[in-house]
């Protein structure tokens, strides 16, 4: 069987891990290639890339970060922020990506999603959402870093990027990042049942018995891990061993 | 002649920048070529890939190279054909059409089955890390699974796996909805890998290498 994915989330300003809450109030936490060396290490199952200021300032410096990354890891790595097209897509699946994550650009022209599918595969497009609760059972997917709003549904947006061709969603709670409450496990549930494609929860781990719930409860395929990793309070192996020990089917390091 | 010196064949498809740092860090000096004299002068031949057999055969073809690829493996020389490099050994494959294959170690690419043996649906493309399991009568030892135990897990994706029409050539099989789909398989020192080793981690580094003193 595949077995349940834990993933380090590396979000990038310019030349610098960062981090925030509720994707905001940044804050600079060093040299990412210096942690991606040690989440790989550590035995994470995949990296993910963000730029989370790319889609409002343009061209970032992403493209040498997984360059340079690429040297170093040997996971697959998922890479988004301020892909506007398939070459942008082009271009970081030649620095060393395996996937990329896109919201901004797919919300305004949905048809970009078919056109990396057809181009470079299914499993390479995943599709971000960034997502608020808006009422229950309700979520609406918000763009350009948690900044501005779409008018659009997470769930229906979910069913049609899938039908469109994305292979994959990553899922953040913008209500949880950085909050270290927990996941959103209503959303993830609802989107992982949605979709026949897998889901990767993103946002609020703070405490071993979050990463349970959201993969029992919430059905996440995969679940990501950002500031719990970048402060030190968690390392991938401890959290693999938890998993492990509560019966989760985990990757064997 | 063993000074790791190997050549990745670049035929125009895939993401090739990975497979050659991996071998780098294993202590390979690695040439991307897609020229047919590289190819023939080469000690060892990594044969990548990623996307529709198709497009890869005709990648192949339209540079020249099913032959020179053909008459390296029949020469004893290591070649490793990893995820559609894998496929495009066999004999013909059954994406979209039937297509045929460098027909290296005899065999048929059919699709990943798209339901459990319990009958629920899975999901395709197959992606993520699965662990490996010796075939049937495989042997590891002498393979470039020497050193890998047996359940350590491996980085797939794909949609189409290699059935081989003897048994004998299979070397490690994944399991996906309680299907056995064939992970590695071997006939002499031609050996095809349906996973990514240079995704795989520590685990897939170490088969390279096994790959590289082989």
């Amino acid at each position: 069987m595949t077995s349940v994915r834990l993933i380090a989330r590396l979000d990038i300003k310019g030349p610098n891990l960062i981090k925030g809450v509720h994707l905001e109030g940044l804050r600079v936490m060093g040299d990412p290639q210096e942690h991606a060396r040690r989440y790989y290490e550590q035995g994470a199952d995949e990296l993910i890339y963000m730029d989370i200021v790319a889609s409002l300032y343009g061209r970032s410096k992403l493209t040498e970060i997984v360059r340079r990354a690429a040297h170093d890891v040997f996971v697959p790595m998922t890479v988004g922020g301020g892909i506007r097209n398939v070459d942008d897509v082009r271009d970081l699946l030649r620095a060393g990506a395996d996937k990329v994550a896109i919201n901004t650009a797919v919300v305004r022209r949905p048809e970009l999603i078919t056109e990396v599918a057809r181009r470079f595969g299914s499993q390479c497009m995943v599709l971000s959402i960034e997502a608020k609760r808006q009422a229950p059972g309700r979520w609406e997917v918000y763009t350009d870093c948690g900044r501005e709003r779409s008018g659009v549904d997470a769930l229906e947006w979910a069913r049609r990027g899938v039908d469109l061709g994305a292979g994959e969603i990553l899922v953040t709670s913008i209500d949880r990042e950085g909050t270290r409450s927990g996941f959103d496990i209503e959303l993830t549930r609802a989107v992982a049942t949605a979709v026949r494609v897998p889901v990767i929860a993103s946002g609020g781990y703070g405490e071993p018995k979050h990463l349970l719930e959201v993969i029992q409860d919430g059905a996440a395929d995969a679940v990501a891990f950002a500031d719990a990793l970048h402060y030190g309070r968690a390392a991938i192996g401890e959290l693999r061993e938890h998993a492990q020990r509560a019966g989760i089917n985990v990757r064997m390091t | 002649m063993n000074d790791r010196q190997v050549a990745v064949v670049d035929y125009g498809i895939g993401n090739v920048f990975s497979v050659c740092r991996a071998l780098e860090r294993c202590g390979a000096k690695v040439i991307l070529t897609g020229d047919v004299s590289q190819i023939e002068a080469a000690s060892r031949l990594v044969l990548p890939g990623v996307g529709a057999f198709a497009d890869g055969m005709l990648g192949l073809r339209e540079r020249g190279l099913v032959e020179p690829i053909r008459r390296f493996a029949r020469s004893g020389r290591p070649l490793l054909g990893i995820c559609l490099g894998m496929q495009m050994l066999a004999t013909v494959s059954e994406e979209f059409g039937r297509h045929e294959g460098l027909n290296l170690i005899p065999g048929r690419v059919v699709a990943v089955p798209d339901r459990a043996l319990e009958g629920h649906l899975q999901k395709i493309p197959h992606v993520g890390w699965s662990a490996l399991v010796a075939a049937p009568g495989a042997i590891w030892s002498e393979s470039l699974l020497r050193d890998t135990p047996e359940g350590t897990a491996v980085y797939l994706v794909h949609s189409f796996s290699v059935v081989p029409d003897d048994h004998r050539h299979g070397l490690a099989d994944c399991l996906y909805g309680g299907h056995r789909i064939a992970a590695a398989m071997r006939s002499g020192r031609i050996v095809g890998c349906q996973f990514h080793p240079e995704k795989s981690g520590e685990a897939g580094l170490r088969m390279l290498a096994q790959f590289l003193d082989a």
